[in-house]
């Protein structure tokens, strides 16, 4: 047990160039994220959040240094060990993953029929229930071909949400939803945290919104981190790069949305 | 920048063991897979469906036309020996110890080898496979066991249609075109098969059907892995081609080796 829902000490990745030289996108960051609590990461497109959500994952391996969920190792671990560690995380990745030879209804049992023992009456009303709150009623045998962006991006939620993970990482959210479904999905994080009290990382670009939600903020800049407890914190920040991130995303609300 | 072709060279060689080490690992986990619990019945009966009854119709069509040419060329060969009433015995040891294991396994890889190829492919990229390990439920377990156990058991049911089709064509060639003795083309067949034949036949078809599962799966599995694949729907393309020219590959090789062992 450790007072850290992850702790990343170090760690540093890079990816091989074409050219044969290297793209360092992790250079000796180290964080951590607070159990229970909710830590947005930002920065900008490219900037290596959804390969820090990778690593975190074990999807990845570092190049070097070392990554800890809740006190144990991801670094090296593998087959059951890192199915172990994995069992805690509900995950919604950027592109959604969806089965496509699945309908949507059976994409958001699935870890309720391989992971529990529930029947499958227990499993029908549980996906009826969270597909209500996501507005997903109706779509149940849809196939992920025939949904929206913004839909599939809430079916893979709703599936991220089935275990009741006690880490959830939620790669874009919101993307491509529109602004008061955006609320709602907000709405929900904040009412299953209550209930719940998972710990969550949500990378975003939905500034300065998701901030509202944020307990402690992690800007990922050319290789570096830079944590913040709060949104005034990162606002009266004099790190030249920050103040140039907040001037870009916060400064003015109407670029805000355009960019992000 | 133009390289040592020594270097290049040692570079090819590397990959390649690297391959090699990371399709053995592969087998293995799927192997696992087989046993793990809990076991999916359903996935497993699809994909007998697949590979099995989806290409009893390629097959027969392969079988009878390779039985009946076989039947006449054999009867054009040994008629000029004077030797009509070997065909029985030549079409049907031809079928079951060579031709039935062979080009059932070549058919499988182009019908069904290539399929399961792109859909692990395409789930790869997708981070389908990505998202499967992240709720921890194993991949192989999930999808590449109960493909390699479905091929395992329909490709030797298929080599057994192939070999009996493809005998039925030799008669209908020889005997009812030609007019070999009906009686001399079966009692020909009766005498000469062994069960030494028939069980060269059977082993070759496993060994086989696993070939060509592995290769094809595996190819798709580690599109990201695999040299010169490039990236989305191209490389996805290119690892399925090359499945199917691999495993078509090691079939003839494994046939030759096996031939040359067990005969
Ligand atoms: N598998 C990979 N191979 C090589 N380079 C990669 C790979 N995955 C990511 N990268 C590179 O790593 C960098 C960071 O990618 P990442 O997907 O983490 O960005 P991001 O911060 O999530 O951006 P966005 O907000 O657009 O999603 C990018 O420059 C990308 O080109
Ligand atoms: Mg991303």
């Amino acid at each position: 047990m450790s007072e850290f829902a992850i702790e990343f000490k170090d760690v540093v990745k890079s990816f091989a160039k074409q050219d044969g030289g290297q793209q360092i996108i992790l250079d000796r960051v180290s964080f951590t994220i607070p159990k229970g609590k909710t830590t947005v990461i930002a920065g900008g497109s490219g900037q290596g959040k959804s390969v820090t959500l990778k690593l975190i994952l074990g999807l990845m391996a570092v190049d070097s240094g070392q990554i800890f969920v809740d006190g144990i190792s991801v670094v090296g671990a593998r087959g059951r060990e890192l199915e172990q560690l994995r069992t805690q995380f509900g995950v919604l990745f950027q592109g959604a993953a969806l089965f496509d030879s699945l309908t949507v209804f059976e994409n958001v049992a699935l870890p309720l029929r391989e992971r529990t023992r529930k029947s499958e009456q227990e499993i029908h009303d549980q996906v009826a229930v969270i597909l209500s709150q996501l507005e997903l009623t109706g779509h149940e045998e849809k196939f992920p071909a025939q949904l929206s962006g913004g839909m599939r991006k809430r079916v893979g939620l709703a599936r991220a949400l089935q275990l009741n993970p006690q880490i959830m990482l939620f790669d874009e959210p919101t993307t491509g939803l529109d602004p008061v479904m955006t609320q709602d999905i907000y709405a929900l994080f904040v009412k299953i945290q209550q209930e719940v009290g998972y710990t969550a990382v949500i990378v975003s670009h939905d500034i300065p919104r998701v901030f509202d939600l944020a307990d402690q903020i992690v800007v990922l800049n050319n290789g570096k981190t830079a944590v913040f407890e709060s949104v005034k914190a990162l606002q009266e920040s004099r790190l030249p790069h920050i103040v140039e991130f907040v001037e870009k995303t916060m400064g003015n609300p109407c670029q805000s949305r355009v960019g992000g | 920048m133009l390289r040592n072709p020594v270097e290049k060279l040692g570079d090819a060689g590397l990959y390649v063991l690297q391959d090699m080490g990371r399709m053995g690992l592969y087998l293995l986990l799927a192997f696992k897979g087989v046993f793990r619990r809990p076991f999916r019945m359903a996935e497993f009966m699809r994909q007998m469906h697949f590979i099995g009854v989806g290409s009893m119709m390629v097959i027969f069509c392969t079988a009878a036309s390779t039985g009946m040419v076989l039947g006449l060329q054999g009867y054009y060969s040994l008629h000029k020996f004077g030797a009509e009433g070997m065909l029985g015995s030549a079409v049907s040891l031809t079928l079951i110890m060579e031709l039935g294991p062979v080009l059932t396994a070549i058919m499988v890889a182009g019908r069904a080898g290539s399929a399961m190829c792109a859909e692990l492919g395409i789930m790869r990229i997708s981070e389908q496979i990505d998202a499967l390990e992240c709720m921890a439920i194993d991949p192989f377990r999930y999808l590449i066991s109960p493909k390699f156990l479905a091929a395992l058991v329909s490709v030797p049911l298929l080599t057994a249609l192939f070999d009996v089709v493809g005998i039925a064509g030799g008669y209908l060639a020889g005997v009812h075109l030609m007019g070999v003795n009906p009686g001399s083309y079966l009692e020909g067949m009766r005498s000469s098969v062994t069960n030494h034949d028939i069980r060269l036949g059977v082993i070759k078809s496993f060994v086989f059907a696993l070939l060509v599962v592995w290769i094809c799966t595996g190819r798709g599995y580690f599109v990201y892995q695999i040299r010169g694949a490039g990236f989305g729907a191209q490389s996805v393309s290119r690892v399925t081609t090359q499945a199917v020219v691999y495993s078509s590959i090691a079939v003839l090789i494994f046939d030759y080796l096996l031939t040359a062992v067990l005969l």
